[in-house]
């Protein structure tokens, strides 16, 4: 909310500079958001009154005027249609300047000398008006200085208020607020009960009790809007962000500005029968002020006259009841609409309006009488007219309850963890006007205070809200600061699983840098890279680029590959940990662990020459993963993956269940990415790869290992997998490392063959193995292969 | 011993100190060894054929020819010897390498800075007790608002700008929820933190519609706001490794009670007044407050025995801090000329 500082000063000045109120303000909850000047810089500009005006000789458009400043009289060209005798405007004399160092000289226009400028407000930086020059408040003092007649120094401050202080959305509040700090007084006179002058009224009637506890109505009869509004009140609206309309929305909007109450005028001629306050039938519809026509659900609180609906209550009004130019008659609406029927009716429609936003953080429900009489006031002494009396429909049932609460002196102590004074206590409850009704003192307790808390204040429900007003009022920085005391437990350490980040250091390790992508991820992305899948999509998405929740990490993977690729990134190797999304029901949220190598094996170097990565790469970092972990049961094994090269593709299988996946990026998925390099992917369970196998020792044996090399030839479709298995079951224990260190297809071998050269290490825990032994075990090897995969010695 | 003997054997030696000197290396050296010393060497036929001469002659004459086979080994010792170390200096020379060229690597890899502006923040909290705790990113309307004391309709869910799905649950806007999850299943006293992704509809310079937070949580007896004020103005001051105010303003959140929002001394210009901090001097970097004992009730604390205090805390707004990023969207561009910076 926006606020002027001098309007706020009028109702309470404290002795403190502007630095000091504004960092007050932002101190007690009410954050500052921002301070602008009302007006630009200008100076030598005072109040002058136009004491003659006269044709100009040679244009029509033109007038001479003479302007006195009080003491001298000055001969002024001027072009507005509003110039007349009698009239006090802004006086550039000469030697002003004016906003953006237009400097004001002596003149000629059109062959007449004119010695100054009268000014409209848009010339000196008061808003945007032009049409005329400035009306000034005919009892201003001809050669005042202008800027402290309106006071041109003052700053529109910009609140960012939290929901719960919509007692603050006022003048009246922010006052009282500033009194409370500075312990002083708010003496702004409440404006005394406007007299009827007429017997009419229009009857009012409450439907819907709950959502309108209280309605006051008031016809004001033979207004006249044309006189328009004066500059005092248009400028208070421009310095508190709000735009003059006509004389009667401004006044509303003025005392909803000075009080908090919003309210509304209708005109009275398309009222007909009488109010009726409730909700929205079958099949209503309403055009709003702002001329769009919205169907109305049931749930909507409703002003309706005898033809339908005028109003959606304590949000916006309707178009066709609504003050026009030529209105002569006025029906003025002041009400107390529940918080809870204004913001759901608000945020369905999406009409967020200055109304809806104060009621549905709440609107003292004792002000509306206040309210009505202040802006009766006003419109009688802007537009004329006569007043009816005050009509009130009022179902005080429905009127919320001032809540008492009761404050326990220990339980404040205890919950600040500061003693504060007694007497403090009893000061802060009674500046912020919480009526005391009850205090006792007990040994258990100390003081108690009971209260009921004022009807301006919608957030004080329990002990702890009283806790925090009090200590808003202490300071929150008095309060002092201390380490808390308590047990000292020590934290569980578990071996079976390894911290995350001792995970991601492994994989940056060997050379993966750690990405952090969106969890939604494009449709279209998503769909090509987990087909047939229909993943969870969000009910209101930023963009379609973000609409759909990821199934998997290669969305997010390929994305940031492909933007490194555009940005000339030739060796890419990412990885992310994260929640996956599949759907349900119900919704499985499961955190995977992926990652994806692209382009050159090792950066380019002199020493190495420079080779693609190839499968071989991507199955070293997984093997290696798991071997960190210590996985020794996930067998690799091949599999048809759609978004993978059917060539080159493997799952992870781990006690018969798929724990993980990887493999090259289908080559047509690549080309549709316009990725032109081969991708290589992972992705792992992260429960899979988090997990740690717990070491024990084995022991090391004392005796000699001997290593004994094999050259098999075998079938091209035996897996390489399958050799190692044979060996290992033939030789069990006695097989302490088993290395594939060749494979050969080509010259010398049937092209539907392929040779394995194996080096088995054999060594015994307890003897050392004879020759015998060895030649036996390398038998029962050949013996075995030939037996399983069909393997001969080459 | 004859003149004659005397004559050959001088020729020899000065024959082999000349061999010796001219072996240009130590095969070269090992045949002069095997033509003076071998079997059928020059001096060993010799000193075979003393047997001829006369026996009062033989002991001067053997005396004299083994004196020479030690004068030519030790030659051949010298020689072996600056032959061998002729040689390391030339391989020396030979293996010489530019130290300056670069080594053989696997290229660099690294963790996200958010990742370890986490890990610095959860190492901080590790010490004092605190454990970590994830929850679901996707949650019930009941975790993230109602069971915070934001029920529907709540102005305050306006500060949340929520992600929906169709079935109405919804993409977690804090980590909030966690706290919910760890009293539902743990009684005081509770130290936790709780890290992990929150997305609100908000995209700017300061704002990206996913990023990171962590929440901290203690509930136990007798805790309070001070307790609060040491706690969070404690880790502000080890994470930044400076002596920074801070500051405590009265804020609101349903689910605290008192609460307050934390401004930091700008750790750029300390209070000074740069771009940093919008020439203000301070730097918001978290929410906190006592549990509201509606959270602690519907979670099944007596509120009247325990009390609690929680924050919310940025993590990329401090990774921000710390490597002076100047737009949180970047943490998640994921441009390796960026993330590399941080390895």
């Amino acid at each position: 909310m926006k606020f002027s500082e001098a309007w706020l000063r009028e109702w309470v000045n404290p002795p403190v500079s502007r630095e000091a109120l504004l960092e007050q303000l932002t101190m007690a909850g009410l954050e500052v958001e921002g301070v602008e000047p009302v007006a630009p810089p200008f100076t030598g500009v005072v109040v002058g009154e136009v004491v003659a005006v006269a044709p100009h000789p040679n244009a029509d458009k033109l007038a001479v005027c003479e302007v006195s400043d009080g003491s001298d009289r000055f001969q002024v060209v001027c072009g507005a249609p509003n110039v007349r005798e009698g009239l006090k405007s802004a006086f550039a004399r000469v030697g002003a300047v004016l906003p953006e160092d237009f400097a004001i000289k002596k003149a000629k226009l059109r062959g007449v000398e004119s010695r100054g400028m009268l000014c409209s407000a848009a010339e000196l930086g008061l808003g945007d008006d032009h049409d005329g020059i400035l009306e000034l408040d005919p009892a201003l003092t001809p050669g005042a200085d202008l800027r402290q007649a309106l006071a041109a120094d003052d700053v529109t401050v910009e609140l960012n208020l939290t929901p719960n202080r919509g007692d603050c959305l006022s003048i009246r509040g922010l006052a009282r607020e500033v009194g409370v700090l500075n312990d002083m007084a708010v003496d702004h006179p409440e404006p005394a009960a406007v007299a009827p002058v007429i017997h009419d009224t229009f009857p009012v009637s409450l439907e819907a009790p709950a959502g309108c506890p209280r309605y006051l109505g008031r016809v004001i009869r033979g207004v006249d809007i044309r006189r328009g509004s004066p500059l005092w009140l248009t400028e208070k609206l421009r310095r508190s962000g709000l735009r003059s309309i006509d004389p009667v929305v401004d006044v509303t909007n003025f005392v909803m500005l000075e009080l908090g109450q919003p309210m509304h005028a209708f005109d009275l001629r398309q009222l007909y029968g009488g109010i009726v306050v409730r909700m929205a039938r079958p099949a209503e519809t309403l055009t709003l002020l702002d001329g769009q026509e919205v169907e109305l659900d049931p749930e909507t609180l409703l002003i309706t006259d005898a033809n339908g609906p005028v109003a959606m209550a304590g949000v916006m009004g309707g178009e066709r009841s609504g003050v026009q130019p030529d209105t002569r008659d006025v029906f003025l609406e002041c009400a107390f609409f529940a918080p809870l029927a204004v913001s759901g009716t608000a945020r369905r429609y999406g009409l967020h309006t200055d109304a809806s936003h104060r009621y549905e953080r709440g609107v003292d429900f004792e002000l509306q009488h206040q309210a009505m009489e202040r802006a009766t006031e006003l419109l009688l002494d802007l537009v004329g007219g006569e007043a009816g009396p005050v009509v009130e429909a009022v179902a005080p049932e429905h009127l919320p309850e001032k809540p008492q609460v009761r404050l326990r002196e220990h339980r404040l102590h205890a919950l600040l963890g500061v003693a504060i004074e007694t007497a403090e206590v009893d000061a802060a409850l009674e500046r912020l006007d919480f009526r005391l009704l009850e205090r006792t003192e007990t040994e258990a307790d100390g003081v108690s205070w009971t209260v009921e808390a004022p009807s301006h204040r919608f957030d004080i429900a329990r002990e702890a809200d009283l806790v925090e007003e009090v200590c808003r009022i202490y300071g929150y920085n008095r309060v002092p600061a201390r380490r808390p005391v308590t047990e000292l437990a020590l934290r569980e350490v578990p071996r079976g699983r390894s911290p995350e980040n001792a995970l991601k250091a492994q994989l940056a390790a060997q050379g993966f840098q750690e990405v952090v992508t969106y969890s939604f991820v494009d449709p279209h992305l998503q769909d090509l890279l987990d087909p047939g899948v229909e993943p969870l999509a969000l009910a209101n998405p930023m963009s379609s680029e973000q609409s759909v929740m990821r199934t998997n990490l290669l969305p997010g993977l390929v994305d940031a590959l492909r933007s490194n690729l555009a940005r000339q990134q030739d060796r890419v190797r990412l990885f992310e940990l994260g929640l996956c999304f599949r759907p349900g029901p119900p919704v499985r949220q499961e955190a995977l662990l992926g990652g994806l190598l692209c382009g050159s094996r090792v950066p380019a170097n002199w020493a190495q020459p420079a080779e693609p990565v190839d499968f071989f790469d991507l199955k070293g970092v997984v093997d290696r993963l798991l071997e960190w972990a210590g996985h020794t049961g996930v067998t690799v094994r091949p599999v048809r993956d759609p978004v993978l090269h059917p060539g080159q593709a493997a799952e992870l299988v781990m006690e018969g269940e798929g724990v993980g996946r990887l493999g090259r990026l289908h080559p047509e998925i690549e080309s549709r990415l316009d990725i032109t390099k081969p991708v290589y992917v992972f992705e792992i369970a992260a429960d899979v790869a988090l997990a740690r196998r717990l070491r024990v020792h084995r022991g090391v044996s004392r005796y000699p290992s001997v290593r004994r090399d094999l050259a098999v030839v075998v079938g091209r479709d035996v897996p390489a997998a399958a050799v190692e298995a044979v060996v290992r079951e033939t030789l069990g224990d006695v097989l302490v490392d088993f290395r594939l260190f060749d494979v050969y297809q080509g010259k010398g071998i049937d092209s539907a063959e392929k040779s394995l050269a194996v080096g088995l290490t054999l060594q015994h825990a307890s003897a050392t193995l004879t020759d015998d032994q060895i030649g036996r075990y390398t038998q029962d090897v050949v013996a075995a292969l030939e037996r399983a995969v069909g393997a001969r010695l080459r | 011993m004859s003149a004659d003997l005397e004559q050959t054997l001088e020729r020899i030696e000065h024959e082999a100190g000349q061999a010796v000197a001219a072996a240009a290396d130590e095969r070269a050296l090992d045949d002069v060894r095997v033509r003076y010393l071998g079997k059928k060497g020059a001096l060993t036929a010799l000193l075979k054929s003393l047997g001829s001469l006369p026996v009062e002659e033989r002991p001067a004459a053997g005396a004299r020819i083994n004196a020479a086979k030690e004068r030519l080994q030790e030659a051949l010792g010298v020689r072996r010897e600056a032959l061998v170390s002729q040689q390391l200096a030339a391989s020396l020379q030979a293996e010489q390498v530019d130290v300056t060229l670069p080594g053989r690597r696997q290229g660099g890899g690294g963790l996200h800075p958010v990742t370890q502006t986490l890990e610095r923040m959860e190492e901080i909290f590790l010490g004092a007790g605190y454990s970590v705790v994830a929850g679901p990113e996707i949650e019930d309307d009941y975790h993230n608002f109602e069971a915070l004391n934001i029920p529907a309709h709540h102005p305050a869910r306006a500060m949340h700008d929520t992600f929906y799905f169709g079935d109405g649950t919804l993409l977690r806007t804090h980590t909030s929820p966690a706290q919910v999850h760890v009293m539902e299943r743990q009684p005081p006293p509770i130290r936790v933190i709780c890290p992990g992704r929150v997305y609100r509809r908000d995209s700017d310079i300061t704002h990206s519609p996913m990023f990171q937070q962590v929440e901290g949580l203690v509930v136990d007896r007798n805790i309070s706001f001070a307790d609060l004020k040491g706690t969070v103005i404690e880790f502000l001051q080890r994470f930044f490794e400076k002596e920074l105010e801070v500051r405590f303003r009265p804020s609101y959140f349903p689910f605290t009670e008192p609460s307050a929002e934390v401004d930091v001394q700008c750790v750029h210009c300390l209070g000074e007044g740069c771009r940093v901090c919008s020439q203000t001097g301070w730097l918001e970097v978290m929410g906190c407050g006592l549990v509201h004992p509606n959270v602690l009730e519907m979670s099944g604390i007596d509120s009247e025995v325990y009390s609690g205090f929680a924050f919310g805390m940025g993590v990329d707004r401090l990774a921000m801090l710390l490597y002076e990023v100047d737009d949180l969207r970047r943490f998640y561009e994921n441009d390796l000329r960026f993330l590399k910076q941080f390895n």
